[in-house]
C-alpha cells in the first residue's frame, strides 16, 4: 500500500520539518527574546507580521515567496545574477517557505515563556556578575524551557501538514520537493484511496505522538514547580 | 569604605531625590512608608535602571558619576531581593556557586556561609522545594558567596509568618554584626529596624527626611519618627544575671538596672530594648512604693509640644536617650523644663523581638 515513492515523500517532510525547525529556532529564540523585552512602541507592528501566517491562506503567502524567490523575483534575480540557482522549486525553497509558514507557532510560546520568566531572574544574575549574553544563556534559555520545546514541536508539527504553500514554491518533483501532504494529494487526484490512507495515517499517527509528548511533558514541568 | 549616594530618577508619577551616606561597616537601614522609594534607591545602587543620575561611590569605586555608568555585573556588590527570587532551575548549591565561579572568589567565604546559615543538608535540594524561612537563607548566602564589597537586603523578611521571622532573623543579626562591609537594609517595620540597624535614613515620598545614628534620629524631637503615636527609643543591655525566684533578668543599661522578664534570655546576652514613649511617665521624687519595677533618674533634656500632649527627650547618667509622651498639664505642674532632675518609670519594655 506504501510505495517507495511514498517513502521518499515522507523522508523529505521529515527532513524538511527538521531543518525548518532548526531554522526557526536559531531565528524565533532571539526573536521572541527581542519581543518579550522590548519596550518599544513598534513593537506589535513586529507581532502583528509574525502572526500573519496564522490568518493567511497559505496559497496567498506561497504565491508572494514564488515571486520573491522565482528566477525573476528580487531574490530569486540576485541569486541567477550570482550564478546560483533560484530557490523556487527547490529544497531550499521549502525550508524559507516553512520557516515563514511556522514562524508563529515557534515564535509565541517562546516569547510567552520569556514573558513568565520576567525580568527579576535576570536582575539577580545581573547582580552575581553575569553579563548579557551570560544571562540569556543561563538564566534565561533554562527557565524558558517549556516553552522552547512547545515552540520546536509545534513547528516540526505544523510543518508536516504543510500543503499550501509547497505547491506554491516547491511544485511536484520527487526526491526534491514531492513532500507527503503532496503525495497524498497526488493520490486522491489518480483516485488511489488505499495508498492516500496510508500516507495520512502514517502522518495523523506521528503529529499526534508529537503533539501527545509535548503536552505530556509541559504536564510534567508543571506538575515539578508544584 | 563607606558608601555614597545621590540619587535622582525622574518617573511618571514618582520622583526620586535621595542623597544619603552609609558607614563603611554596620547596617543602614533604609525605612519608611511603602511607596516611599527605598527600593529604587537599591535599584540605583545595584545599577539595574538606567534611567538615574547623580552619584554612587563606595570608596574609591565610582559606580555612578557624570557620564559614569558601570554595569551591574560589574559592581562588586550582592542584592538580596523580595521573595528571595531564587533559580528555580537549579539547585540550592547551584543558586549559591552561580556568583561565586563569575566573580572569581575564593569557596572558603561560600562553605563559611553554608555553615552559618545552616544549608547544609539543603545543598542538592530543588528551589522549588524549600519553605519560604530557607529560600530567604539561601538567597542571603548567594548573595554573599562571592564576597562583595557591599550588601543590599530588600525587605529580606517580608511575606514570612512569625514562626520563619523568628528563623531567619538571627541569621541576619549575627551576619551583620560580623560583615566587615557597609549593608543596606529596606524595611518598613520599625521593630526590625531598631533591632538590626546601627544608622537610619528615614525616606518619604522619595526623599530623605532624616539621617544619621538609630539612637539619634529614633529619639529626635524635631524628626519625623518622635512625633509620630508610636515614637520610641532603643537602649543598647547586657544580661547582667537571672533572678530565678521572680523569673526577672538584670539588664545594664547605660548605668542604669532594668528588671526585664527572663523569657528566652542568658547571662552575657546583649540586648537591644524597645521603649515606646507612651510606656514611659515622669514622677519628680522616686515613689517608695509602686508596683512599677523600673524607675531610675533621667535629666528632661528637650521637649517639643502638640496640643494636650508632650513629648521630652530624657538623658540617662551615661548619655542613652529615652522618650517620654507626657500630658501638657503635668508637664507644667512638674515643671519638666530642660536640666529638670527627673525620674522616669517604665511601664514596659519590648526586647527586641
Amino acid at each position: 500500500m506504501i510505495t517507495a515513492g511514498d517513502l521518499e515523500a515522507l523522508r523529505l517532510t521529515l527532513m524538511l520539518a527538521a531543518a525548518s525547525t532548526a531554522v526557526l529556532l536559531l531565528l524565533g529564540t532571539p526573536l521572541a527574546w527581542w519581543l518579550a523585552r522590548t519596550q518599544r512602541r513598534g513593537k506589535f507592528v513586529v507581532e502583528a507580521l509574525v502572526a500573519l501566517p496564522l490568518v493567511l491562506p497559505p496559497t496567498v503567502l506561497g504565491f508572494y515567496l514564488l515571486l520573491l524567490l522565482g528566477a525573476k523575483g528580487p531574490l530569486g534575480g540576485l541569486l541567477s545574477s550570482l550564478g546560483l540557482r533560484p530557490l523556487a522549486f527547490t529544497f531550499g525553497g521549502l525550508v524559507i517557505g516553512s520557516v515563514v509558514y511556522s514562524l508563529p507557532f515557534v515564535v509565541q510560546p517562546i516569547q510567552d515563556a520569556f514573558v513568565r520568566v520576567g525580568p527579576r531572574p535576570l536582575e539577580v544574575a545581573a547582580t552575581l556578575g553575569a553579563g548579557p549574553l551570560d544571562r540569556f544563556f543561563t538564566v534565561a534559555l533554562p527557565l524558558a524551557r517549556p516553552g522552547l520545546l512547545t515552540g520546536a514541536v509545534l513547528g516540526f508539527a505544523h510543518t508536516l501538514g504543510e500543503f499550501g504553500v509547497v505547491l506554491m514554491i516547491g511544485g511536484n518533483i520527487p526526491g526534491e520537493t514531492r513532500v507527503a501532504s503532496i503525495a497524498i494529494y497526488d493520490h486522491v487526484e489518480a483516485l488511489d484511496y488505499g495508498g492516500a490512507h496510508g500516507l495520512s495515517l502514517l502522518l495523523l499517527g506521528l503529529s499526534f505522538t508529537l503533539l501527545v509528548a509535548v503536552y505530556g511533558l509541559n504536564r510534567r514541568v508543571r506538575v515539578m514547580r508544584a | 569604605m563607606s558608601l555614597v549616594v545621590e540619587l535622582r530618577q525622574h518617573l511618571e508619577a514618582f520622583e526620586l531625590d535621595a542623597a544619603f551616606q552609609a558607614p563603611a561597616r554596620g547596617v543602614t537601614a533604609l525605612f519608611g512608608p511603602s511607596g516611599a522609594g527605598k527600593t529604587r534607591v537599591l535599584r540605583g545602587v545595584a545599577g539595574l535602571d538606567r534611567d538615574v543620575s547623580g552619584r554612587v561611590h563606595l570608596g574609591d569605586q565610582h559606580w555612578l558619576d557624570e557620564g559614569v555608568f558601570v554595569s551591574p555585573h560589574h559592581r562588586s556588590l550582592g542584592y538580596v531581593f523580595q521573595e528571595a527570587s531564587l533559580f528555580e532551575h537549579l539547585d540550592v548549591a547551584g543558586n549559591i556557586d552561580y556568583g561565586l565561579r563569575r566573580r572569581r572568589a575564593g569557596r572558603e567565604r561560600r562553605d563559611e556561609l553554608v555553615e552559618l546559615l545552616g544549608l547544609g543538608s539543603l545543598l542538592s535540594r530543588r528551589a522549588e522545594t524549600l519553605s519560604g524561612g530557607e529560600r530567604r537563607r539561601v538567597a542571603i548566602a548567594r548573595a554573599l558567596a562571592p564576597a562583595p564589597d557591599l550588601l543590599l537586603m530588600d525587605e529580606p523578611l517580608a511575606g514570612l509568618d512569625p514562626a520563619r521571622r523568628a528563623e531567619v532573623l538571627p541569621y541576619i543579626e549575627s551576619l551583620s554584626r560580623t560583615l566587615a562591609i557597609p549593608v543596606l537594609l529596606v524595611s518598613h517595620q520599625l521593630d526590625e529596624v531598631a533591632r538590626l540597624a546601627d544608622h537610619l535614613v528615614l525616606m518619604d515620598h522619595g526623599r530623605v527626611r532624616a539621617q544619621g545614628p538609630l539612637d539619634a534620629v529614633l529619639a529626635d524631637l524635631d524628626g519625623p519618627l518622635a512625633a509620630q503615636a508610636d515614637a520610641s527609643a532603643v537602649l543598647r543591655g547586657v544580661v547582667r544575671g537571672i533572678d530565678p525566684r521572680w523569673d526577672l533578668a538584670e539588664v545594664d543599661c547605660g548605668g542604669v538596672t532594668l528588671l526585664l522578664p527572663a523569657t528566652r534570655l542568658t547571662e552575657g546576652q546583649e540586648l537591644r530594648l524597645r521603649i515606646a514613649a507612651r510606656d514611659v511617665s515622669i514622677v519628680r521624687e522616686r515613689p517608695r512604693d509602686s508596683s512599677i519595677l523600673n524607675i531610675f533618674p533621667v535629666t528632661v533634656v528637650n521637649r517639643r509640644g502638640a496640643g494636650a500632649q508632650v513629648t521630652l527627650e530624657l538623658a540617662l547618667d551615661d548619655g542613652a536617650t529615652l522618650l517620654a509622651r507626657v500630658t501638657a498639664r503635668s508637664a507644667e505642674e512638674l515643671m519638666l523644663e530642660h536640666g529638670a532632675r527627673v525620674h522616669a518609670q517604665v511601664k514596659s519594655v519590648a526586647v527586641l523581638p
